[in-house]
């Protein structure tokens, strides 16, 4: 009897634009009628479907090659797609390569923001709800636990992850640098545009104390501040209350400095022990400039974000050959121990006959 | 003598500990690596058993409190820095704080040992046999300790202000704590060195007061002026006058002030009487 093959085919961003994405992209309805049919496949002795927004990818342990083959057909059949052009967008790996595809995906090396650490969580919960109803088995179980670790050991050891590479996450970053918690931080955001929104719901996602819209139109800023649950203020006000706030987003289209020297000292004298901290996101910029020479006060405008930005990614990718020489390592450890359990496994049933109830 | 050793050989393990910490920690710096609260802070607190080992040998000796010359003192305030480090870093887990203590011990301890003047003689009876002079000394100097903690916030604190405001983030700037929790900390450091140095002086001053021959101008005016300047500087910290830069500067500066001082307090007082090397047997 010949071992069992473990799998990995799918899309992903490296292999299939957005467009192609989209199509191939499944509901939570979809995915769980889906993994029913293959529940239910026989000759599919193991298998997790991992679906993001960059990618969609099962991870199987087979009876034989044609099961995979199997497989894609349905997905493609479900997806409306036809096989030929699948094809052309697909990721299909086997034995070891998929092992090393995984550990990658889960150190964040395959992600589109390289380094990113969200995948590791999506990739834990797609194992963890195919664990608990019964499709995984002796293999992917081993796989899927040793990638959780490589990840860890990865993030550990080098700095793939060190320094964020989005504007707003750096402009968060660079708060906690100068506030620490921000639970206590208190956000005015002035501008209701698209980048200051952003930027606003970084600071709302790391905790922020409390966040206050400014927009030359009311309504605008009323709007935005109900639907991120945060307060509004006339926009003429924003230079009396500056010594309430801590960190002033600035993201207006204003032709000229809205915030100047002279408010923003007069500010700092109400509140000389407590830092305050400017993102000037706007172009013209919104803050005087002068105002970076204030002590405990600190300016940050686009260029300085991105080229933060730009200096981590930079930094990041330097790290990829030391992560790839780690992760080299533990896939080929994994697969040593994989390989003889997909020889015993060749020998015992799949999901369907394992877990009936589940399909 | 314990396990064999002398107190100087206790007390140069001790350095050497924390000389181990300072290098580790510049090698896992310079590595662009964080650096272990777990490691540094094993290595420190095994540096810190040797010093106690070393310094209760000194203390047996002479049969008090081990202040009766330079090297005893910077021994001691050594020793209270690192004291506090245990609990404040511990406690609050400020980042690379390890580190810079571990400097700070490395250079106070080994320095001290490396000159051997500093421990050829030591006064014998320097608190007349009064336990209370005694605590008024130990808690002066272990003041002095705290204050070294503020000096060194106060270096993070403005290497973490230069990285904010130059806009140079990466390297080892990446693992320096916040700007609030640099502030803070110094702030909560300073308030408990006024303190203990208060307490100090209210001791010492009782009995001053019952022999005003007992201790010399020089010795008081210095130590009324390091108390007067922490106390102003706490005040208008308190008060919002001195803040961000100005006070992390004036922590670093006092602090020089305060350490120099000692030499001419420790001068002023009576003549040598003893030989180190005859106390320590």
């Amino acid at each position: 009897m010949s071992a069992d093959h473990l799998f990995v085919l799918g899309a992903t961003h490296h292999t299939a634009p957005m467009a192609v994405r989209e199509k191939l992209s499944i509901d939570a309805e979809g995915a769980e009628a889906l993994r029913r049919e293959l529940a239910a496949m026989t000759g599919l002795r193991e298998f997790t479907v991992v679906s993001t927004c960059n990618r969609i990818e099962f991870y199987g342990v087979a009876a034989t090659p044609e099961t995979a083959a199997d497989v894609q057909a349905r997905f493609c059949a479900r997806q409306h797609f036809t096989l030929a052009e699948f094809e052309q967008f697909r990721l299909s790996l086997s034995g070891p390569d998929a092992v090393r595809h995984l550990l990658e995906v889960t150190a964040g090396l395959d992600s589109q923001m390289l380094g990113e650490t969200e995948i590791l969580g999506q990739v834990k919960e797609a194992y963890g709800a195919a664990q608990a109803k019964g499709h995984t088995g002796a293999v992917l179980n081993r796989v899927f636990q040793k990638a959780f670790q490589a990840a860890k050991h990865v993030r550990s050891n080098t700095a793939i992850t060190e320094g964020q590479v989005s504007i707003a996450n750096v402009a968060v970053e660079l708060a906690v640098n100068i506030f620490g918690q921000l639970s206590e931080a208190r956000v005015c955001l002035l501008g209701a545009g698209d980048i200051g929104e952003k930027t606003a719901k970084a600071f709302q996602s790391r905790g922020a104390g409390s966040l206050t819209v400014a927009n030359r139109g009311f309504e605008r800023a009323l709007q935005l501040a109900t639907e991120l649950g945060a307060s509004a203020m006339p926009y003429d006000q924003r230079e009396a209350r500056l010594s309430e706030f801590d960190v002033v987003v600035c993201a207006t289209s204003a032709p000229e400095t809205i915030v100047s020297r002279d408010a923003t000292a007069a500010a700092m004298r109400k509140r000389p022990a407590r830092p305050l901290f400017f993102i000037d996101l706007a172009l013209p910029r919104d803050v005087d400039a002068t105002v970076a020479s204030l002590q405990n006060v600190f300016l940050y405008n686009l260029d300085d974000l991105a080229k933060i930005a730009e200096e981590n990614r930079v930094a990041r990718t330097a790290e990829i050959g030391k992560c790839r020489e780690l992760i080299t390592t533990r896939a080929d450890a994994l697969w040593r121990q994989v390989e003889p359990r997909l020889a015993a496994a060749a020998g015992g049933n799949h999901v369907a006959d394992q877990r009936p109830e589940s399909a | 003598m314990f396990a064999g050793l002398t107190d100087r050989s206790w007390l140069w393990l001790a350095g050497e500990c924390y000389l181990v910490g300072l290098l580790l920690g510049t090698w896992t710096l310079l590595r662009g690596n964080r650096q272990s609260n777990t490691v540094i802070n094993t290595i420190i607190t095994v540096g810190y058993f040797f010093q106690v080992i070393g310094l209760m040998l000194r203390g047996r000796a002479v049969a008090g409190c081990p202040l009766g010359n330079t090297f005893e003192i910077f021994q001691f305030t050594a020793w209270s820095a690192i004291s506090l480090y245990l609990v404040v870093g511990v406690t609050f887990r400020l980042s690379l704080l390890g580190y810079f203590t571990s400097c700070l011990a490395a250079a106070v301890t080994l320095v001290s040992l490396s000159i051997p003047a500093w421990d050829a003689t030591r006064r014998a009876h320097i608190f007349g046999g009064n336990p209370w002079i005694e605590l008024h000394a130990a808690i002066a100097l272990f003041s002095y300790g705290v204050f070294a903690l503020v000096a060194l916030t106060s270096v993070m604190y403005l290497l973490r202000n230069f990285s904010l405001k130059q806009k140079q983030l990466r390297g080892f700037f990446t693992f320096l704590p916040s700007i609030m929790d640099l502030d803070h900390m110094s702030l909560r450091l300073l308030f408990v060195g006024v303190i203990l140095l208060t307490i100090s002086l209210a001791v010492g001053s009782v009995y001053w007061l019952r022999d005003l021959q007992s201790v010399n101008l020089t010795k008081l005016f210095l130590t009324v002026a390091v108390w007067l300047a922490y106390a102003i500087a706490l005040g208008l910290r308190l008060r919002g006058r001195l803040i961000a830069q100005r006070f992390a500067w004036v922590g670093i500066i006092l602090f020089g002030c305060a350490l120099f001082s000692l030499w001419p307090v420790d001068a002023s007082r009576h003549a040598p009487t003893s030989h180190t090397q005859a106390a320590s047997r």
